[in-house]
Formats: C-alpha cells, structure tokens, sequence
C-alpha cells in the first residue's frame, strides 16, 4: 500500500482551474518527484497534500486514511508530514529555535528536542550557524535550517517544493544528501516539486510531468525523462520550453 | 495670565518638587500608575485576544465587529465617562457596585478606551505577518493553541507597540476619569486630573511638576519600546525558545 495517495485532486481559485484531477502515489521511503514549469501547480499540489489548504475536490490519503473530516483528525494526519516551502520561510527566532519549533509545538520532551536537534544540524552542516539570526544566513543556508526544522519532526512523508531554487552547489548538495538520508535509512516517502530535470533524475526513482495544473504523463524518472510520451514533456526536459 | 516669566518660574519650582521627592507629587504619580498600569494590563489581556480572534477567526459579521472596533479607538473620553458615570451612579444599572468615585472606576474607563486601541493594533500587526509563514506555521501540526502562540510571537513587536500605546492614551487621559473619578485629594486624583485643577487655580509650578513626570513617563515608555523592539528582534519570547543548559 501507498504511503500516500492523491486521488483526483482538483483545485480552483475563483474561477481558475490550478489543478485538474491529479491522481499520484509515493511510497515508503521512495523519493517521488513531480517537474514542471513554473506555474504549473506544483506548490499548491503540496499544499494540498500537507493539508494546510483545501482542495476543491478530490481526496488525500495518508497511511491508508483519509484525510478529510474534523480538523482535530487532520492535524494527525499532519502530524505524519512535514513540508519545505520553496521561499525559506524561518521564523523571528534563533537557527536552533526554528529547527526546535515544530517539536516544541508538538508538546515533544525537552531531552528528546535536544537529541534530535544535535542530531539534524551535524547532518545539515548547521551546528556553526545554531545562534544566528535567520535574517544574516544566506538563502542556501536558510534552506538548510527549514529543511532541518522538517526532518528533526521526522516525518512518513517529506514534502519539499523546490527545496533547493536559493542554494548554490554546496548547500543543494548538502539539501539533497540529507533528503537521500532520510528516505534510506528512515523509510520516509518524499514528494519533491522541482522544475529542475537532473535534480530529479539525481533524486527520484519515479517522477510525475506537471503541465497547466494536469499530469501529462509519469514512470520512471529515468524513462520518462530520456524517452518522454508527450510532445510537451519533451519540449521540456530537451529545454524547448520556457521553465 | 501667566506670562513666560511665570511658566519658567513655574518650570524651576517644578523640577525642585521632583527632585525633592515631594509627597503630593509622588502619590498622585503612583494613583496614575496603579490606574493606568491596571487599565492597560487589562487591556493588553482583553485586546490581545480580541485582536488574535478578530485576525485568524473567519466568523458571521467579523466585518462589522473590525469596523466597530476601529471606531471606537477614536471613542471620545468624555462620552465614555459620561455613559459609565451613568451606569454607576447610585441610581443606575450598575449602582450596587458602589464603584463611582473610587480608583477602580477610573481604571474601568480607562479600560474601555484601552481596548479597542490594543486589539486594533493587535489585528493590524497579525494580519501583516504574511500569509505563506502562517501557512508554515498551520503544517507543524500544533494544537490551535500553540499555532496562536507562535504567530503571536512573529507579531510580537506589533503587539508590544499596541500595549505601550494602550498605556500612553490611558495615562493621558482626563475626561473620564475625571467624571467617574472625582478627582478627589488623595483618593483618586490622576496627574492628568490634577493639572487641570491646579492650572484652575493658579498654582502653576505643581501644575508643570505633574505636567513634567507626564511627559517623563511617556518619554520612558518609548524608551523601553525601543529597549524592547531592539531585543525582540534578536530575542524570542521564552515559552518557544529552546532550554540552554550551556554555551555550545
């Protein structure tokens, strides 16, 4: 069984149609990813999927249940993931108190927070960096520290919208080592948006070809990026077409 | 009518009675303080949360509640003594409470004033945190509670400039408390009650003493906000911030 499925997830805003019936699945400890242009839906797709905006149809389905009813049965359901937002967002508070946020918030105990803290910033490179002020940390730094404040949750499924658009070589090595981690050796499914070709095919064991709000096609990344069905995903990934 | 001579004179005598440490002036400073101190305490908590639930609650008719609120930042204070004279006065509605001319009446329409203040500015500090942090902080999947602690906590500077606001219109205010308070000697005379009737009377130099502590209180308020936005900003209110037991 899936860890996760999007069962015919449509979404519009007035009278914008942002998504049109996507239908997807990851699995444990599975990297997935979903390419696209800009604008394709991809940030609202995982928005969705972490629960915190609605869509206007469709279903997500978490772990084997659904995630629709009261909000209380929801936050459990988010309590199984944890989402980066493309644009870093850190909160007015020090690098070690936004990686400690989410757990805190959680009502998790004190000794535990510090385990994990200590834990997550050897592997993001951040214990230098613990102090400061997210407002002095550069782009790929910040990406870091809110790519630390979602593995530290340890969460089933990792959703990362772009996660490394602000970061240079180094940082998005450092980004895409500790996501590989986290889907190895803790099993946890990852959903990555990304309108970058070789970072999927670098990540992802099966990506999905976002296009005006529709998946155009999806398998295997290798596959789909080398012998692309629809005439669009190919002017994409052969550069044809604006990204 | 005192000429500048006078004032500066007036100015002199002053600041003698306050560096003297003169009892009439002290007393009267710290019945301010209690009463506006109390009002915008109450103020904050009430404001606060008026606000908080105003920003982040979707609700029938919040519109009309937001207008209505705004409009009473601008509630004239002298309507507002004249209604709560009315209600507290021994043939009114709340006339068994035996309130009127006591300083706990003074710090009640204090309080009505302070309120919407706080929660207007309040409402205005969490909406301008943007949208996509309010996002990030619903998918950490915290109890209400705690989301609403932690957006608090990004408006914090908003929220501490809406109390200190709160404080400055409570403790310059005059009409209301004058009307419910009575400006009574040693019971419930305010510094801002107080320079009304000494300017009355001629006496001038306690008139500018009390004038002076006004006007040094609210300068330190401000300086304390500064002091305070200053380490807000590098800071974090304690309840989210991480239990250090040593430098790393």
């Amino acid at each position: 069984m899936a860890l996760l499925n999007l069962v015919g997830i449509t979404k519009w805003f007035e009278n914008r149609t942002v998504l049109k019936s996507v239908s997807l699945e990851v699995d444990e400890g599975c990297i997935s990813a979903i390419m696209g242009p800009n604008g394709a839906g991809k940030s609202t797709l995982l928005k969705i999927t972490a629960l915190i905006i609605e869509p206007s149809e469709g279903e997500v389905v978490l772990d084997g249940r659904s995630c629709r009813g009261p909000e209380d049965q929801r936050r459990v359901q988010r309590r199984k993931m944890a989402l980066v937002f493309q644009k870093p967002v850190l909160f007015n508070m020090s690098v070690e108190d936004n990686v400690s946020i989410g757990l805190r918030a959680r009502g998790v105990q004190d000794r535990v927070v510090r385990d994990r803290v200590d834990e997550i910033v050897v592997l993001l490179a951040l214990a230098d960096l613990r102090r400061r002020d997210p407002k002095t940390l550069s782009g790929g730094e910040a990406q870091r520290v809110a790519l630390a404040r979602a593995l530290v949750m340890r969460p089933k499924l990792l959703l990362l919208d772009e996660p490394t658009a602000s970061a240079d070589p180094n940082n998005a090595s450092i980004i895409e080592k500790a996501v590989m981690t986290a889907a190895s050796e803790r099993g946890c499914g990852v959903l990555l948006a990304t309108h970058n070709p070789q970072q999927a095919r670098r990540l992802a064991k099966e990506t999905a070809f976002l296009f005006d709000g529709q998946i155009l096609e999806t398998g295997p990344t290798d596959s789909l990026l080398s012998r692309p069905k629809d005439d669009r995903t190919r002017g994409y990934v052969s550069g044809m077409m604006p990204r | 009518m005192p000429g500048w001579d006078e004032i500066l004179s007036g100015m002199v005598r002053g600041l003698q009675l306050i560096l003297s440490g003169d009892p009439g002036v002290i007393q009267i400073t710290l019945l301010s303080l209690r009463v506006s101190g109390g009002a915008t305490l109450l103020g904050a908590l009430v404001g606060i949360s008026l606000g908080a639930l105003l920003s982040l609650a979707d609700f029938r008719g919040r519109t009309f509640v937001v207008a209505l609120v705004n409009t009473m930042t601008g509630l004239p204070p002298v309507v507002v003594g004249l209604v709560l004279y009315l209600l507290l006065s021994s043939s009114g509605l709340l006339g068994f409470l035996k309130l009127l001319y006591t300083p706990e009446a003074m710090v009640v329409a204090q309080l009505i004033m302070v309120i919407p203040i706080v929660a207007s500015i309040t409402l205005s500090a969490i909406s301008s945190v943007d949208q996509e942090t309010k996002q990030a902080v619903r998918s950490l999947g915290a109890s209400p509670f705690r989301e609403l602690l932690i957006i608090l906590n990004e408006a914090r500077v908003g929220l501490l400039t809406s109390v200190v606001v709160g404080f400055g219109s409570a403790i310059s205010e005059v009409g209301a408390i004058m009307m419910v308070g009575g400006n009574l000697l040693g019971h419930t005379r305010a510094l801002t009650t107080a320079v009304v009737l000494l300017t009355n009377q001629g006496e001038f130099a306690q008139a500018i003493a009390l004038g002076m502590v006004l006007l040094a209180l609210g300068f330190s308020v401000n300086v304390l906000l500064m002091f305070l936005r200053g380490e807000l900003f590098s800071g974090t209110l304690p309840y989210l911030t991480a239990r250090r037991s040593g430098p790393k």
